[in-house]
């Protein structure tokens, strides 16, 4: 086994030695900063068993059994109800490793029908009424003046008090 | 995704990202992050394994509660699988991470979207 397989994938080192083979010159920029946001739990002001729990998520869901819409070309923030079961999910999404896991299962990367059994067992308060998707986005700029801001703005309209966020 | 969470957390959402690209998202720094060590696709736990599933979502939920300071990384307890040899050809010729249909339609949405920015659209 060689070192780098013994710890964890190195996809920022991978990404460029796979783009400058392909003949990409400029190696993407990945977003980074110096410091982090950080908004303590406590300002929330009551226990996770009292919160609205919101999720986003990369996985471009859509529902099983329904014409598939066409793709958006803005690839714009869209959003799904949580109370759809997993069963009628499925994901879009094309960017995963397909040589070792699969996305059958929404729970491994959308945990809806535990956040759902989470509420039934009080360990949270709520499930927000919809799911939102983000795409994985080349640009930063549109991450953070147009998907984000939009995501924020349905969490308000759903008075989210904490987020989950899973990056497929 | 990460940007996403530090915009949340900036507007007073506490949040947790669970993901598998570890230097990615610590790259970025997110306030608290989930990491388990599979590969892209499964960061809530293996398919099919609810127990590990539930456990997944645990520590992500504890570490909203009870992170103190930003950019706290907690490390799933879970290996894919005793062989690590899955890592090796991650994003190589090999294995190239998008089949030659994905490509083209990544391709062709990265020129639409070009069109659609062009004509001040987006």
């Amino acid at each position: 086994m060689s070192r780098e397989t013994a710890s964890h994938v190195r996809y920022i080192d991978r990404t460029r030695a796979y783009y400058e083979a392909e003949g990409y010159a400029k190696p993407y920029g990945w977003a980074h900063f110096d410091s982090i946001a950080f908004t303590p739990f406590a300002s929330v002001g009551k226990p996770l068993s009292q919160c609205r729990v919101g999720v986003v998520t990369t996985s471009e869901m859509a529902r099983r059994g329904v014409e598939a819409e066409p793709d958006d070309l803005r690839r714009l923030v869209y959003a799904l109800p949580t109370d759809i079961p997993v069963e009628d999910l499925r994901s879009r999404k094309e960017a995963y490793d397909r040589y070792a896991t699969t996305l059958d299962d929404v729970d491994s990367y959308l945990p809806l029908t535990h956040l759902h059994r989470f509420v039934a067992e009080g360990k949270i308060g709520a499930v927000a009424p919809r799911f939102q998707m983000i795409y994985s986005e080349y640009s930063h700029r549109k991450t953070l003046t147009i998907d984000a801001p939009e995501i924020l703005k349905q969490m308000r309209e759903d008075r989210v008090d904490v987020a989950v966020l899973t990056a497929v | 995704m990460s940007l996403a969470a530090r915009h949340l957390e900036e507007n007073g959402i506490p949040t947790v990202v669970f993901g598998c690209a570890r230097d990615i998202v610590e790259h970025c720094g997110v306030p608290r992050f989930v990491f388990s060590d599979f590969p892209l696709g499964n960061p809530t736990g293996k398919p099919y394994d609810l127990d590990m599933q539930r456990e997944v979502l645990t520590l992500g939920l504890d570490l909203l509660a009870n992170a103190t300071v930003p950019g706290t990384t907690v490390v799933t307890p879970y290996e894919w699988s005793a062989d690590h040899s899955w890592k090796d050809k991650v994003l190589t010729k090999a294995q190239p991470f998008l089949d030659p249909e994905a490509t083209r339609k990544w391709l062709e949405s990265k020129e639409a979207y070009r069109a659609l920015k062009a004509a001040g659209k987006i």
